[in-house]
């Protein structure tokens, strides 16, 4: 039987024994509903006396069905469940274009003192004067990393972001009564979240392709350019992992043609303190905090997407936003003034959010952080370097910035496939890179470091890479094809699951009774 | 840099792998003018302690609610959160895990958002549910779009006593848009939206307990909208309150909407919070967001993977339901640990207790001279109009530390017949004493 790098057996010679491995700390857990009832209840409270005389009829009859834990029994359900888990505090998570770095505990301590979790969004401004401040503060810091004129706060993901910032493109252009421009031009290796935004704001996509090295060519975005053109969505650095050398010119050109330059910032990470985006011409961009600026994931959120503004855009950035009053304190502004637009989300948006990035800031300073953009694309670099003997880097002519291509033809015709090659990775510990994005190339495995990564990890998952690529060409395909052999599930049926929705739980005999 | 793992020695070593001079190196591609010359005009790293001090000392000078009487709602409610919550939610496993693409290693995230959509669908009386979207407000404006896809039709009614906040952003969602009728604010309770109804309406969007705190009535409102054919969308913000009033599906509600902040989330300044949302089954291919769904492995285990993703803008791009990209996993999260904790018992008792202290809140007030109380009905929070404008009142009692409501001005400007009118709300954590402060306050302020 071959071993893995980790000393495990791999191979599909015994995969229920495999399975085994380690499935003493991991039970597999029932659902809520099968281990809990509606009687039992994790929290003490007071049977109130009411009356239903001011509910006016509207009393809830139906029984509710919702299974109840005391505390030992919640404790242990979802901590079992959590070490279903990959985490980042866990292992290397190289998931391009997400930047999964190291989230600082002193963000969450910071997050939860009471004079900021405990303030209710519209208590009077005179007692929130250090909650709008580190709004103000925070805003400071975007500007200033990012040479821009205004930043509005409030969108609560990238994607939300995203159209935040192209409803000011939208408003602008209506504005100087050129409402007529409804196309956006969307290079290919752009997020999905792009044309989707332009979608829902009524705009048609016009894709732009990609230059052989990656890149974006200044020749096809003027030869797209025309009166009708409202914007292009730029993402830079670029879903290749590459600087767009042509950033400049592309953006006096679209500025020429009468358009406005949205950049989607998801990768700020690369730059940030060393290159500012104002300086390259962009119009609009999204932060992503939880990428750039260490606010957890979550497991898929809560993010938050602020997006900063040219001098240009600034004019239309929604509300509510902070303002200092002449005597010094803080005003939030809640209703829609002069051209600013309506607001995108009830309330300030992710304050919590605000309080980790600003905590993050702090704690790395403006040295830090160009520090931490410069260890990122170091780290990428690094992995193409040693790579790029056995796996196929995209776009070898670049440098990378903080991630990095690879595609499938280092295992064409072995019968692996990028899928097959990421689920390998599992066994071996590591969380896969992004897979089939950007699909510029075929097979796409994007693979983003961070700088939180120490070099003794990079090389522990490079050394799993280059053997694995060895595996491939060897043609032990066993190892691919099954994978995961060792993960709490193996690979599971995401088809029949599409086809056969079944979104919330039934109890078994419920299930039998509605198929008969 | 207590983050940042390399020594020199190590950046050295690998930039020598690489074979390049220095990482200014790598940068090559920047155009050499816009690569920062000198620092940028920001303070240098910062150890822990003194990041500490200056962020507490910023929280220092905010009034939190838990200092003194509190009575806030309108959207957002301070209610108890267990410990164990809160402790749970910041293990490793669930705090730093990204959203579940690799199904075999995030089975946690995938159940967890499982049973989520359950107890979603089941407090809500509906079929389905996603695995959550950012908030309420623009759960609502996601819901009207689903509802024009689904209708092929384009005129939406929102109700008077929707959150004015909810209203702006979905109005910024359909930026002039002439198939929006917003109607004006109706903090009486009374007058609705069903006259307007027409064979055009795509669907109608009714908040219960309304912004005032009126509980509306949605068996009516259900089958005003189906008679043309068109859908109701019901719209929550106190989710507590499904503990004793009738769900939103038992009443003909065709999507329903909350705002979950209420369960295991702190009230934050205004986020993160958590967006729920649930429909009928046959809805399920417009629905908006993440959705979860059961399987098998590859050795028949039950399993849960991200489905129908064929709805989502990573695989559709501009043909999509939606741009949304994230749900709200960990305010997610947190609302199912907290409901867990609670169970139907639970649920119930709190939903009680919270009617309970309104009631106590309610008959307190009506004592005072000068206080008139506008709701008939309500669940935990009230609207009551005062001699003079509610705004300068709040102002001198958060003078006195005591947190009065939210002035309905503040939300609707420019309306004479909503600048007396005051908003407040009391829950479990809401107690006599705060109650006595709060009344024995109001009574010298309108004297």
């Amino acid at each position: 039987m071959s071993m893995n790098t980790r000393g495990r057996p791999t191979g599909a010679g015994t995969p229920s024994t495999l399975a085994a491995n380690g499935a003493a700390l991991l039970p597999d857990e029932p659902l809520l509903f099968e281990i809990g009832d509606t009687e039992h209840s994790g929290v003490d409270l007071p049977d109130a006396e009411i009356s239903t005389a001011r509910l006016g009829g509207f009393e809830r009859t139906a029984p509710l069905d919702l299974a109840g834990l005391t505390e030992p029994e919640a404790m242990r359900h979802y901590v079992r469940l959590s070490r279903l888990n990959h985490s980042i505090d866990a292992g290397f998570y190289p998931l391009g274009s997400c930047t999964m770095k190291h989230n600082p505990r002193l963000n969450e301590k910071m997050a939860r003192l009471p004079g900021f979790a405990d303030l209710h969004p519209l208590q009077p401004k005179s007692t929130v004067q250090g909650a709008l401040a580190v709004m103000e503060e925070l805003s400071h810091w975007l500007l200033t990393l990012t040479n821009t004129s205004a930043v509005a706060l409030t969108p609560k993901a990238g994607a939300h972001g995203e159209l935040l910032g192209m409803m000011t493109i939208k408003a602008a252009q209506e504005a100087r009564g050129e409402a007529h421009r409804k196309i956006v031009l969307v290079p290919e290796s752009a997020h999905g979240t792009n044309p989707a935004t332009a979608a829902f704001l009524g705009y048609s996509v016009k894709a732009i392709p990609a230059r052989e090295d990656g890149t974006v060519d200044v020749a096809a975005v003027r030869e797209a350019l025309s009166p009708d053109v409202a914007a292009i969505m730029l993402t830079n650095p670029n879903t290749c992992g590459l600087f767009e050398p042509d950033v400049v010119a592309i953006a006096e050109a679209v500025h020429n043609a009468g358009a406005f330059f949205y950049c989607d910032g998801a990768n700020f990470n690369a730059i940030m303190g060393v290159v500012r985006p104002g300086d390259l011409g962009i119009d609009a961009m999204h932060i992503n905090l939880h990428k750039t600026f260490s606010t957890p994931h979550g497991g898929g959120g809560p993010g938050a997407g602020p997006v900063v503004l040219s001098e240009a855009l600034a004019p239309f950035a929604p509300v509510p936003f902070v303002r200092r009053n002449a005597d010094g304190s803080l005003d939030l502004v809640e209703h829609a003034e002069a051209q600013s637009l309506e607001r995108i989300t009830a309330f300030q948006g992710q304050m919590g959010m605000y309080v980790r990035a600003l905590t993050y800031m702090l704690s790395h300073g403006g040295d830090g952080l160009a520090q931490a953009a410069k260890d990122a694309v170091l780290n990428a670099n690094y992995i193409k370097a040693r790579l790029a003997d056995v796996v196929t880097v995209s776009f070898p002519d670049h440098h990378a910035m903080h991630e990095v291509l690879f595609d499938d033809r280092f295992f064409e015709s072995t019968g692996v496939s990028t899928l097959d090659f990421a689920k390998a990775l599992i066994d071996e510990g590591f969380h896969p890179m992004t897979m089939y994005f950007p699909l510029v190339v075929h097979g796409a495995m994007l693979v983003e470091p961070t700088e939180s990564e120490s070099k003794q990890t990079l090389d522990a998952f490079c050394d799993v890479m280059r053997d694995l690529a060895n595996d491939a060409r060897d043609g032990n395909t066993e190892r691919f094809s099954g994978a995961p052999y060792t993960a709490p599930r193996r690979r599971l049926d995401e088809t029949r699951a599409a086809r056969q929705p079944i979104l919330t739980w039934e109890p078994d005999d419920a299930r039998a009774q509605a198929a008969e | 840099m207590r983050y940042l793992p390399h020594s020199e020695a190590e950046r050295a070593e690998m930039l020598g792998v690489i074979g390049v001079d220095s990482i200014e190196a790598l940068f090559g591609a920047v155009p050499e003018d816009l690569v920062a010359k000198r620092p940028l005009e920001l303070p240098p790293h910062s150890p822990e302690y003194l990041v500490e001090a200056h962020m507490r000392q910023l929280a220092g000078r905010n009034h939190a609610a838990g200092d003194g009487p509190f009575f806030l709602g309108a959207g957002a409610y301070r209610h108890h959160v267990p410990a164990s919550v809160d402790h749970l939610i910041q293990r490793s496993e669930w705090l730093t895990a990204y959203t579940p693409y690799q199904p075999e290693i995030s089975q946690g995230t995938l159940q967890m958002l499982f049973e989520f959509q359950t107890q979603v669908a089941r407090i809500t009386g509906m079929e389905v549910a996603n695995a959550s979207l950012y908030d309420g407000s623009t759960g609502t404006a996601e819901a009207v779009l689903m509802a024009r896809r689904l209708t092929r039709r384009s005129k939406v009614l929102l109700s008077g006593g929707l959150h004015p906040h909810y209203r702006d952003v979905v109005r910024g969602y359909l930026r002039d848009d002439d198939d929006l009728v917003c109607l004006s604010a109706s903090p009486s309770g009374q007058g609705d939206l069903l006259d307007r109804i027409d064979e055009d309406t795509a669907a109608i969007v009714v908040q219960t307990p309304d912004f005032y705190g009126h509980l509306r009535d949605l068996k009516r409102a259900a089958e005003a909208v189906h008679a043309v054919g068109g859908l109701l969308i019901a719209v929550v913000t106190e989710v507590v309150s499904l503990g004793v009033l009738e769900a939103p599906g038992a009443l003909g509600a065709d999507i329903v909407v909350c705002e979950g902040q209420s369960i295991g989330n702190a009230l934050n300044f205004g986020g993160p919070y958590v967006g729920l949302m649930a429909t009928r089954q046959k809805f399920i291919r417009q629905m908006p967001g993440r959705i979860c769904g059961e399987t098998v492995d590859a050795q028949g285990k039950r399993g849960y993977v991200l489905t129908l993703s064929t709805r989502e803008q990573h695989i559709r791009r501009e043909k999509a339901t939606s741009n949304i990209c994230t749900n709200s996993g960990l305010c997610a999260l947190a609302f199912s640990i907290h409901l867990s904790l609670l169970g139907a018992a639970g649920f119930t008792r709190l939903a009680r207790l919270n009617h309970a202290r309104a009631c106590a809140l309610a008959d307190a007030l009506e004592q005072i001279d000068g206080v008139e109380l506008l709701n008939k009905t309500f669940f935990n929070e009230m609207t009551i109009r005062l001699d003079r404008p509610a705004s300068g009142v709040v102002d001198a009692l958060a003078q006195r530390g005591i947190l009065a409501g939210v002035p309905a001005s503040r939300l609707v400007p420019d309306d004479d017949q909503v600048n007396n009118l005051l908003i407040l709300a009391a829950t479990e954590l809401t107690s006599d004493a705060d109650i006595e402060a709060l009344c024995a306050a109001l009574k010298e302020t309108l004297a």
